[in-house]
């Protein structure tokens, strides 16, 4: 499964799920708070100007910066 | 709504709290609703800031408005969260639960924060939505059906523009209203992420899909790797310059003004304690209170607008992963990198940082960034101690030395703030930063934030510096030497017995009883150290040519090892009484204070102690 902290700068996904890293991870509720659930549209509008990390990516209106770490939890499914 | 006289509700007085996440316009929206009647304090225990203000409504009903912390979620991930859930929650320890939620929304991200309005739902307090930033909505071509949207949740909901007065009548004109209902709670079991959808689809015509077009170009420029950091070095060169340039003929300004008035205003008294006193104790302690004002709002008059247009998230991503290292967010760098004109403004600057630990850990290491306070104690030793010549014919040695110092001293910052760091919670430290939508900075904003600055750092900071100073001056002056007492003054007065008895720690760090006894007044501020050592030298402190005199006295009197360590000391020790005041101020905590007096000493004692026989060794002085 391709996962956000991969997906190339101007790439544009659809979220299919995001992964907890352990039980009741904080990181991941959080991502879901924040908007980041199956069915959502994202692109990567930005990456950090040291190894390619955070990652600036948008969610509908909004706009999140993620350390690759929170960025690998969301898996995707590309669109055409 | 109308404003309508309602019977039920004589002009009595209600308490309400705005909730909403961040960036949803509740400052805004608290500052045109409070003006400057604003009190600006911490809540109990935690560096979070609690900001309460008062208004009346157009009938004449007295409310009394919290601002809470914005927030993403109840399910809350930080302290400045948990504020705001427990006082939803009416669980907060001293905070009343208020009688009603002003829900702030902004009509430029309803997906996010029609979420957060679902759990406000769950609450069974009353609820009212200030649905905000309409303006900008119907710029970017977006259609809200208010009236459906309002009647599917049951909440009211009114349109607020917090430009000016007119643009929130409407909520002040539903606040004179009786309260409503509180709202019907979610079914159990609805997931609310699919009922924002389906309120989006219903209520919501948005041709263009809200797409700000005016902040994508401007990241693709100012996030860019190669001119996104261009653009932010510049920013920084720009703002440090003019910290350092505006603020200098302005602070020379102050100090010679306060200098002017103490001698004017001084004059017709006699010589004297109460001279001394008015002059070297309450006037100097002003002065030095005075002088960091110009700083303090230049820095801050930067923060604020970088804040209000959206740059300073920005400036946060391009430098998270350098401040990582230090384990760090990048929201740090600014307060750090303004720690090095002072660690008072940085300190304060550190309010922008929203994760409670990152604010407190950059906080406790901003006195280790090498301060321009220090710089005339640097000078002075190294004048005296290092010499004159160059180091493979394109560096000189003296500013080698002081090169070093700086980099030892930011060395130490990032070792002690990733030893702070670790431990408590050893797990991924997230970052999830939202990046805003661009806008233009309000003036009147601006100005009421820069007067809650200047009014608080006189207020809360400068009563203590000047208290400290006056007792400062009190125990470098009583008692008085006797009549025809060879030796300065100080050495008889209480600063110099301590300064005496002090040797017994300090000897081993090579500090002779001189040193010793300066090194109280020098609590009042880094550079005084140079005219009291000047004092107890006995060369009069005042005139400016001391530190010249004092540069080949002290070379003749002291070892290298003894001037090193006394360096070593001055990169670390906390010798500063306005620092201390500042952080105690805007972390709330005594505690705090003293452990990171506690730790700042400790350095400089071990480093002082390191170097004091390390340099013995080398240059084979017993």
């Amino acid at each position: 499964m391709l996962y956000l902290d991969t997906l190339p700068k101007g790439g544009h996904a659809v979220i299919e799920k995001v992964e907890q890293r352990a039980p009741l991870d904080p990181i991941a509720t959080r991502l879901g708070e924040l908007g980041f659930v199956p069915g959502e549209a994202v692109q990567v509008v930005a990456t950090g100007p040291m190894g390619r990390d955070p990652i600036a990516v948008r969610l509908g209106t909004s706009r999140f910066a993620l350390r690759r770490g929170e960025a690998a939890r969301v898996g995707l499914r590309t669109v055409s | 709504m109308s404003a309508t006289e309602s019977p039920q509700t004589p002009a009595s007085s209600l308490h309400i709290a705005l909730v909403g996440n961040p960036n949803c316009g509740k400052t805004s929206l608290f500052n045109q609703l409070t003006g400057s009647r604003q009190k600006v304090a911490n809540y109990a225990g935690v560096t979070v800031e609690r900001k309460e203000g008062f208004f009346t409504t157009p009938n004449g009903r007295a409310i009394r408005v919290l601002d809470l912390p914005g927030a993403y979620s109840l399910d809350s991930t930080s302290p400045d969260e948990d504020v705001t859930r427990d006082v939803c929650l009416g669980r907060h320890r001293t905070e009343p639960r208020p009688e009603m939620l002003v829900a702030v929304i902004s009509a430029t991200n309803l997906r996010l924060h029609l979420r957060f309005l679902l759990e406000l739902k769950q609450l069974g307090l009353p609820v009212i939505v200030a649905l905000s930033m309409m303006d900008e909505a119907r710029r970017h071509g977006l259609q809200i059906d208010i009236a459906g949207l309002q009647a599917d949740l049951g909440i009211p909901i009114v349109p607020v523009i917090s430009l000016n007065r007119a643009g929130v009548m409407p909520l002040l004109q539903a606040l004179d209203l009786p309260l409503p209902a509180p709202p019907v709670p979610l079914p159990a079991g609805l997931d609310p992420h699919m009922e924002v959808r389906r309120l989006l689809a219903t209520y919501v015509v948005d041709p263009a899909s809200g797409t700000d077009r005016l902040t994508d170009r401007l990241d693709r420029v100012f996030l860019h790797p190669v001119w996104g950091p261009v653009i932010l070095l510049i920013v920084l060169f720009v703002m440090f310059q003019t910290v350092f340039a505006w603020a200098q003929p302005l602070m020379d300004g102050l100090g010679n003004g306060i200098s002017l008035f103490g001698e004017i205003v001084l004059k017709p008294l006699p010589g004297g304690v109460l001279h001394s006193l008015l002059a070297d104790g309450v006037l100097a302690g002003a002065g030095t209170v005075i002088v960091f004002l110009p700083q303090i709002l230049i820095l801050f008059l930067w923060i604020l607008a970088l804040e209000e247009s959206g740059y300073l998230p920005r400036a946060a991503f391009l430098l998270d992963r350098l401040m990582a290292l230090a384990g760090l967010s990048g929201r740090s760098f600014i307060p750090l990198l303004s720690s090095f004109a002072c660690a008072i403004p940085g300190i304060m600057a550190a309010r922008t940082i929203q994760n409670p630990r990152d604010r407190l850990v950059t906080i406790l290491i901003a006195p280790l960034m090498t301060c321009s306070a220090r710089l005339p104690v640097y000078t002075l030793l190294i004048g005296a101690f290092v010499p004159h010549r160059s180091v493979l014919g394109i560096f000189g040695l003296q500013g080698l030395v002081l090169f070093g110092l700086y980099a030892v001293a930011i060395v130490s910052g990032v070792i002690a703030a990733r030893v702070m760091t670790r431990g408590v919670k050893s797990e991924e430290h997230p970052l999830l930063l939202e990046l805003p939508s661009y806008r233009r900075p309000n003036l009147r904003s601006l100005a009421l934030g820069l007067w809650q600055q200047a009014v608080m750092f006189l207020s809360r900071v400068g009563t203590i510096i000047v208290t400290l100073n006056v007792l400062l001056w009190a125990l470098s002056s009583f008692p008085l030497p006797p009549a025809g007492a060879p030796g300065p003054a100080i050495d008889y007065s209480l600063a110099g017995r301590i300064g005496h008895l002090m040797q017994w720690v300090f000897a081993p760090i090579g500090f002779n009883w001189q040193i010793c006894v300066s090194l109280i007044p020098g609590l009042a501020a880094r550079e005084v150290a140079v005219s009291s050592l000047a004092t107890v030298y006995a060369i009069g402190a005042t005139d400016d040519g001391a530190a010249d005199r004092l540069l080949p006295l002290l070379s003749t009197q002291w070892s290298m090892a003894t001037a090193f360590s006394l360096l070593a000391w001055y990169v670390y020790a906390p010798q500063c009484i306005s620092t201390l005041a500042v952080m105690r101020r805007e972390t709330g905590s005594i505690k705090t204070v003293l452990g990171a007096a506690a730790y700042l000493f400790g350095l400089a004692y071990l480093a002082a102690f390191l170097t004091y026989h390390i340099t013995r060794a080398i240059t084979g002085v017993p």
